[in-house]
């Protein structure tokens, strides 16, 4: 590869500006699909995510399960063990795993929980209902139900509570009306309700309830204890990391949102090998233009190889000067197609805000480098054949007198 | 002048094909050719006279004989001895100018030197120029090929032939497509430039014209050299 291999292969490029453009604009286009795929699947992929780590928590922190110690050692006995079921499953000192958590790296919110099923009476009517009881000031932390308030207030009072609009629905309940609350402890209050949410996930707009902490203490029997520590983080895919972190952390078991979501990471491996797929064919559809038009190149040209063969060029010469056109093409071929597609992609509005129906296309994900960088090997790697053949042309065979 | 000879072939034999399609071309070719001599190559067509320029020029290998010039033993040097050795000592003309489109008169002419250098350099142009304006193309320098008459596209690449101060200039009907006053005019050049630089050159032809303004003539009939 040396300056003059250089020149020429610029020269021909240039000496023949429609053909080039022509040959340029198809990578141009192969490179757009391949951007485009990287862009949408990615997009789709932190929808999705987004769509289901939204209203969840990332990492649940609860008392680890207690098994009875084994007292006799179990050589050649069959022991059985039974789950401990005598015990309440609370955390009883929750309040060191607070600061913990807090300080973990990536962790953005923590919230401290009383949770408890409860019935929920109107009149005849009942509901069966799980009470989340939150600190002041986290009743977001998590959903967040005050963006989700459709009716009344996200206020908290002792003796209020937040409920879904399906089970207000279904209950014929409105804000300011009183229910009567029965927990699975046997307590039971009357309490107002304060306001009405619409999270837009089916079961928690149905059955959750949220209610002060101190309220869902003296309901749920739990004067000191809580029942589990809800934790968000950022990234939401960095929690099973974090999880193990806590896990040491506290000695509480901390079980994060993918276990408990391995169908949506199956459908997303799919997915991502489907987009891998297309952006591969995309890939050999540029590298088989490219080799075509090199090949026809090669034989439109080949008295001139034969000629600057026999005047002296070297077959390594003749080789550079055709992978080094198709690298170009293939280079600049990319370079104007992820330009056209990133002005083409910057106008259109972050994953989390697309309207239901639209493609959720990021433009973060459109892989523009990659894609430079695999078109140009690609134009490289689809011009060593015609190159290789260029090379062995016989000058005595072209030039022919 | 000195009377050395710079290329020496003898016995020289060609053939193509094998067993029953064999045909021999050269028939055991014995030759000489001295420093600054003009030779003209007659011969009907099919005589074998471009195979003889081929093989003179190392763009083929000779079946048997012997083929020595400047010194090397032609027939034992490699491919890639025989490629450097063409581009230092080899100058060619052919009968269809073969310039490159893509390139100008100038760069035409360079072409040889650069691709054996690797760059164009200042020296390149400066030597280029000079023979452009030696073959009277002085106002042509920056003209592609399809720009030029027949005449000036023959008369570049003879200027092309000579950019590496070849000792061996092989011209295969060099004036075969151009009309009488090109061919003229490529002629008094060829011999302008035999008589200044001392090149020796081979001139294939089978015009009596042509070959009266040559020092020396070689007739080839059916592979072998007759006197003529
Ligand atoms: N590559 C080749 N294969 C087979 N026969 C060839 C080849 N090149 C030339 N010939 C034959 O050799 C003979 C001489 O050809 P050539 O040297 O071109 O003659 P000239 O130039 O005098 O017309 C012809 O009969 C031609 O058919
Ligand atoms: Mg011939």
């Amino acid at each position: 590869m040396n300056a003059y291999a250089v020149k020429l292969a610029l020269r021909h490029l240039f000496s023949h500006p429609a053909q080039t453009a022509l040959l340029m604009l198809g990578v141009a286009l192969g490179v757009a699909v391949f951007i485009f795929m990287s862009a949408l699947i990615g997009g789709l992929a932190t929808l999705l995510t987004l769509r289901t780590v939204g209203s969840i928590p990332h990492i649940v922190l609860e008392e680890p399960d207690h098994d009875p110690a084994v007292l006799v050692p179990s050589i050649g006995a069959l022991v059985v063990l039974q789950k401990d079921l005598s015990r309440r499953n609370q955390i009883s000192i929750w309040q060191p795993a607070i600061p913990i958590a807090e300080q973990t790296p990536g962790v953005t919110f923590v919230s401290p929980q009383i949770r408890g099923a409860a019935f929920v009476e109107r009149g005849q009517a009942v509901a069966s209902v799980g009470v989340i009881g939150v600190m002041p000031g986290k009743l977001s932390a998590i959903a967040d139900i005050d963006a989700a308030i459709v009716e009344g207030s996200s206020d908290l009072l002792a003796d209020g509570i937040l409920i879904g609009s399906r089970l207000a629905r279904d209950l014929g309940l409105r804000v300011g009306q009183i229910v009567r609350l029965t927990s699975d402890r046997g307590r039971a209050r009357s309490l107002h309700i304060g306001g009405i949410f619409t999270l837009g996930v089916a079961s928690a707009d149905r059955q959750a309830v949220y209610m002060n902490f101190s309220t869902a203490r003296a309901l749920f029997d739990l004067p000191t204890g809580i029942s589990r520590i809800e934790i968000k983080v950022q990234p939401a895919i960095d929690a099973p990391r974090i999880a193990a972190r806590l896990r040491s952390a506290t000695a509480l078991k901390a079980t994060a949102w993918t276990e408990d979501n391995t169908q949506l990471f199956e459908g997303l491996d799919a997915q991502a090998r489907t987009g891998t797929i297309i952006k591969i064919f995309a890939l050999v559809t540029i590298m088989v233009g490219i080799t075509s038009a090199m090949s026809l190149s090669v034989v439109r040209r080949q008295s001139e190889i034969g000629i600057m063969r026999a005047m002296g060029a070297g077959k390594t010469f003749v080789v550079s000067i055709f992978v080094l056109e198709g690298t170009l093409i293939g280079l600049i071929g990319a370079l104007v197609g992820t330009g056209v597609t990133w002005l083409a992609l910057a106008p259109l509005p972050p994953v989390a805000q697309v309207a239901r129906g639209g493609l959720p296309i990021d433009q973060a994900q459109g892989g523009f480098l990659v894609a430079v960088v695999l078109t140009t090997l690609a134009g490289a790697l689809a011009s060593i054949q015609p190159a290789l053949r260029a090379s062995r042309i016989d000058p005595v065979e072209v030039i022919g007198s | 002048m000195t009377a050395e000879a710079i290329v020496t072939v003898c016995g020289l034999t060609k053939s193509f094909g094998r067993e029953e399609t064999e045909t021999q071309v050269l028939r055991g070719i014995d030759l000489s050719i001295r420093r600054a001599e003009m030779v003209a190559l007659l011969g009907p067509s099919g005589s074998g006279k471009s195979t003889l320029l081929t093989i003179l020029g190392t763009l083929m290998r000779a079946s048997g004989g012997s083929h020595d010039m400047l010194g090397v033993d032609l027939m034992r040097a490699s491919d890639a001895q025989r490629t450097e050795f063409r581009s230092r000592h080899l100058g060619f003309v052919f009968q269809f100018h073969h310039l490159l489109s893509d390139l100008t008169a100038l760069e035409n002419v360079m072409m040889p030197a650069a691709s054996a250098a690797g760059r164009e350099t200042r020296a390149m142009r400066a030597r280029a120029t000079e023979l452009l304006n030696a073959v009277g193309l002085s106002d042509h320098l920056d003209y592609r090929p399809s720009a030029m008459s027949g005449g000036q596209r023959q008369r570049a690449a003879v200027a092309r032939a000579l950019i590496n101060n070849p000792a061996l200039v092989l011209a295969d009907e060099p004036t075969g497509n151009l009309d009488r006053k090109s061919a003229d005019q490529v002629m008094d050049l060829i011999q302008k430039i035999n008589q200044t630089t001392g090149a020796s050159f081979i001139i294939s032809t089978h015009d009596e014209h042509i070959a009266a303004r040559c020092s020396r003539r070689i007739g080839l009939l059916d592979g072998n050299i007759v006197a003529s």
